[in-house]
């Protein structure tokens, strides 16, 4: 665990870059993460799985897999990885300042 | 010499390297068909390349006329919860392959034809083996359209170059 400065804001990391306190999260935030992950800038499709990710997070506990964001927001598979190249099951839980996924699918 | 010039003089790039898992289905029921494509789509979903090579009794999962009558088969299999001479008694895989799938179904795990469709959009690719379809005399016709050619065992070995194998 570690503080970092994000936008400006200090933040709680994990090992793994994921922000464990949600709260401490804003959407400059969510831009400078993308930015830094070779996403920039984010779409208004981007903001509609980060929008979910945090609802999801919020009302389970648990951040979304992606077959829970596809399902969730409509967006297809497809797209959901050509909006996070790098891997959606992570980088989309990253971006919203949400931890880790638990799920395997 | 002019490269070595240029050897000396270039900057240091630090280049990313994508991980990448070369996933070979060998087996045809349901509980081995599950973990190889789950292996596959979890590698997708962190970024990391994902091939899947189905071989022998693997092409059942690829197989239009058989991926959605897969079976859980629990002869030979240490881990059955009931005595191999009750498992083998007529309607007792049926019995374990329905459980499984409605353990499944619980669990939002998709079915095989649509976890193949996933996989498909999460940019895994998938081969069929060559030797096999020989064998069992099965046309690219035969296969889902998410398999998009066959491969020798050699043109496996090329396209997984640099990839962590894991065999099922």
């Amino acid at each position: 665990m570690s503080t970092a400065t994000i936008a400006g804001v200090p933040v709680e990391l994990d090992g793994e870059g994921f922000m464990t306190d949600a709260t401490q999260w804003t959407r400059e935030i969510a831009e400078a993460i993308a930015s830094e992950n070779g996403i920039d800038p984010l779409t208004e499709k981007h903001w509609q799985v980060i929008d979910f990710c945090r609802a999801d997070n919020e009302a389970k506990g648990t951040p979304p897999t992606v077959r829970r964001i596809t399902k969730g927001t409509g967006i297809s598979t497809k797209e959901v990885y050509a909006l996070f190249p790098k891997g959606p099951g992570i980088l989309a839980s990253k971006v919203s300042g949400l931890p880790k996924p638990k799920g395997c699918i | 010499m002019s490269t070595l010039t240029e050897q000396q003089t270039m900057p240091e790039v630090e280049q990313e390297v994508t991980r990448k898992v070369a996933i070979i289905c060998s087996k045809g029921s349901l509980d081995m068909a599950y973990p190889g494509l789950i292996m596959a789509n979890a590698a997708r979903m962190m970024g990391m390349d994902a091939m899947i090579f189905f071989t022998f009794w693997g092409l059942d999962v690829v197989t239009k006329s058989k991926v959605e009558h897969l079976h859980a088969e629990m002869l030979g299999n240490p881990s059955s919860p009931m005595p191999h001479a009750v498992m083998g008694l007529p309607g007792m895989e049926a019995l374990a392959t329905m459980m499984m799938k409605k353990k499944m179904e619980n669990l939002d795990i998709p079915d095989i034809p649509e976890l193949l469709e996933i996989l498909d959009e999460a940019g895994a690719e998938m081969y069929s083996c060559q030797l096999a379809m020989e064998m069992f005399d099965v046309a690219q016709d035969d296969l889902v359209p998410q398999v998009r050619e066959s491969l020798t065992a050699m043109d496996f070995w090329e396209k997984a170059e640099g990839a962590q194998v894991v065999f099922i």
